[in-house]
């Protein structure tokens, strides 16, 4: 695990769901096909409406059309980010598009859970009302041992919480390295 | 100190004697269902993780269910069938409901109770999240995404933390034209989109009891070639259940009582699957995170606006708007109770928007032509008011390919039985949907605008 980078920050509301993050039309893909697990960076976060996305302008696109990687590697939103659908797709598309860390006031459970137990990018959680203060583009540092983040657009800091009971999961790589790594899975 | 159901179901499923909320355990799995979108991703995390000749830990307890992407001539869509038939050959699984045959079934959450596979006291995950929809059956029952899945295909296992208990108590007589959807939408508006993170919902109170008035008459009525009833009650439970999703909630969970018992024997019975089940009921010392009271006398029928569930409001305040389309369906509104709801509203009337009707399953399409309103069958009453039904899978409720009927492909107004209208649910991402009962849809599409499903009724 990566602990501390540096990255620029798209931004977005709350409440952003997985049909947003993946819309449906895209799980066609197999993600357990290599070429396939591509197009899911593709199309990240192409179900925002066109005002939300990459605030607090909007109108902003994630991915530049055409291409499969973002520019920005951190995304940063407020309440229940990831609820919905429980795809995995979700978690998948943010990390084939590139992105490192979310940072959100809250997560709901599955999406969660999917990007911790598939090892696909740092869900860290914070008090403060980040998208308020972080516009897309800047340049932001994560710093996860010293749980904050700078805005160097601005020289803000920001308090972010601690992973908590889910560090060793996301140090292993997921669950089944976390799994084989605790003896709990034998193979 | 006392435990609820949720709580006893999980501390039964990891072999410990007590659970306390917040505690994370391993619980043994009963069943695991994957269905077209999800269950090729998962294949691929059993295979790369256990090998390319590892079989399922037990293929009794694996449920196969194509249901999404099925009407569509998306080639990759196709494809992903063909990938779950391989691995259901290679695996020689018997619970699989394959695409094109008999066995076709449609939704997930609906088949599952219909082929047998809901049991009060067990633990069913599924790669779907409403998967909850089976909490319905006094079940623990969750979504997960496709590594928990494929972790669970090859160990049987998987780590859950304990969700505390959120109670939601409903009072007093329902009216008949009251129904789950209703209740669910008044929740979600009252606690938010988030109210239930990470937490279980039970329901409980006479009128959780009480439901599904609106189809009272055709209760234990066969529906199918099977020897099975139809039970009002348990549709409406499982749609209660369906969306504690909508809430963030972790699981739903209903008290099993006679009725579940009853319609979980007759249906493993039909279907030749494990009969025998323990159901759990709270302690009378149970501790509960927090209690919602709810008088039914005092709710109205229940419209959520664009563009999430919470933005639940009654019908008086949404009466009038809008809209372009209606559509009836999916795993929370497209079951037999809904359409007897519907086709008691358009009966003798004719819609006056595009009305889409997809029942979720194959059972529930033959039910169409087997419920007679005043000797007219369901499908007889949809067609003569100008609906188009569709076939049954998940349909167009989570949008689909572009070429599934009733997606909505422009930036149209419709009101939905269905479960979500985050942004772009349904198709188009700057569409609006309105979500509601299916008397309240029906109605609305008579009257071309929001409506209400009473002023109809009386």
């Amino acid at each position: 695990m990566e602990t501390k980078f540096r990255a620029l920050a798209y931004v977005l509301g709350d409440n952003i769901d997985t049909d947003q993050i993946i819309p449906a039309q895209y799980l066609v893909y197999n993600p357990a096909v290599p070429e396939e697990y591509r197009m899911f960076g593709r199309y990240a976060l192409s179900g925002v409406p066109r005002d939300r996305a990459g605030l607090p302008s909007g109108g902003v696109p994630f991915v530049r059309d055409g291409e499969y990687s973002t520019d920005y590697q951190v995304v940063i939103a407020g309440k229940n980010f990831g609820c919905g659908s429980s795809r995995e797709h979700a978690p998948i598309a943010l990390n084939a598009a590139g992105v490192k860390a979310v940072i959100a006031e809250s997560y709901a459970r599955i999406f969660f859970r999917n990007a911790v137990n598939g090892g696909y990018l740092v869900p860290l959680e914070t008090d403060e009302r980040l998208i308020e203060a972080v516009r897309t583009g800047d340049l932001v540092e994560v710093d996860i041992d010293g749980c904050r983040l700078v805005n160097l657009a601005t020289g803000q800091t920001f308090r972010l919480k601690p992973l908590g009971d889910v560090r060793p999961i996301i140090e292993a790589g997921g669950l089944f390295r976390y799994a084989e790594r605790s003896g709990l899975l034998k193979r | 100190m006392g435990m609820t159901i949720t709580e006893k179901i999980l501390a039964r499923a990891s072999g410990k004697p007590a659970v306390q909320p917040g505690e994370n355990v391993w619980v043994n799995v009963d069943v695991l269902m994957t269905h077209d979108v999800c269950g090729p991703g998962t294949i691929g995390v059993f295979k790369q993780h256990f090998g390319p000749d590892a079989r399922v830990w037990d293929r009794t307890k694996v449920v196969i269910i194509p249901d999404h992407y099925i009407f569509t001539r998306d080639e990759k869509a196709r494809r992903n069938i063909e990938i779950l038939r391989e691995f259901v050959r290679e695996q020689q699984l018997p619970y699989y409901y394959d695409v094109g045959t008999e066995r076709y079934k449609g939704v997930c959450h609906i088949a599952l109770p219909e082929e047998g596979h809901t049991r009060p006291g067990e633990v069913l995950l599924g790669t779907d999240s409403h998967t909850c929809t089976a909490g319905a059956f006094g079940e623990f029952a969750t979504g997960i995404g496709n590594t928990d899945a494929g972790f669970v295909l090859g160990t049987g296992k998987l780590w859950l933390k304990v969700p505390p208990t959120l109670r939601f108590i409903f009072t007093g007589d329902p009216p008949a034209w009251l129904m789950a959807k209703d209740l669910i939408l008044a929740v979600i508006g009252r606690i938010g989109c988030d109210g239930a993170t990470y937490m279980a919902m039970e329901f409980t109170g006479e009128a959780v009891f009480g439901l599904g008035k609106i189809a009272a008459e055709f209760a234990g009525q066969p529906i199918s070639d099977r020897p099975v009833g139809f039970s009002p009650a348990i549709e409406e439970r499982m749609t209660l259940c369906n969306m504690v999703i909508e809430a963030g909630g972790k699981n739903g969970v209903i008290a099993p009582d006679e009725v579940t018992e009853q319609f979980v024997r007759e249906r493993t019975q039909a279907a030749g699957t494990r009969t025998d089940f323990e159901p759990v009921h709270n302690d009378p010392d149970a501790r509960f995170a927090a209690e919602y009271r709810f008088d039914v006398r005092t709710l109205e029928p229940m419209v959520a606006r664009p563009h999430s569930p919470e933005h639940a409001v009654p019908v008086s305040d949404a009466v009038g708007e809008p809209l372009d389309r209606a559509y009836i369906g999916s795993c929370t509104g497209g079951k037999v109770l809904d359409l007897i709801a519907a086709a008691k509203v358009l009966r003798g009337r004719s819609v006056a928007i595009p009305t889409f009707i997809v029942p979720a399953t194959t059972e529930i399409e033959r039910a169409m032509d087997r419920i007679r309103l005043n000797g007219q069958t369901l499908r007889e009453i949809f067609e003569s008011s100008g609906c188009i039904i569709g076939p049954p899978s998940c349909g167009a409720c989570l949008g689909g390919p572009l070429d599934t009927l009733g997606r909505l492909n422009e930036p149209l107004r419709c009101i939905s039985s269905t479960n979500r209208n985050f942004p772009g649910r349904m198709g188009h991402k700057e569409a609006q949907v309105f979500l509601a009962s299916p008397l309240t849809v029906a109605a609305s599409a008579v009257a071309g605008r929001i409506a209400d499903p009473r002023d109809v009724l009386n």
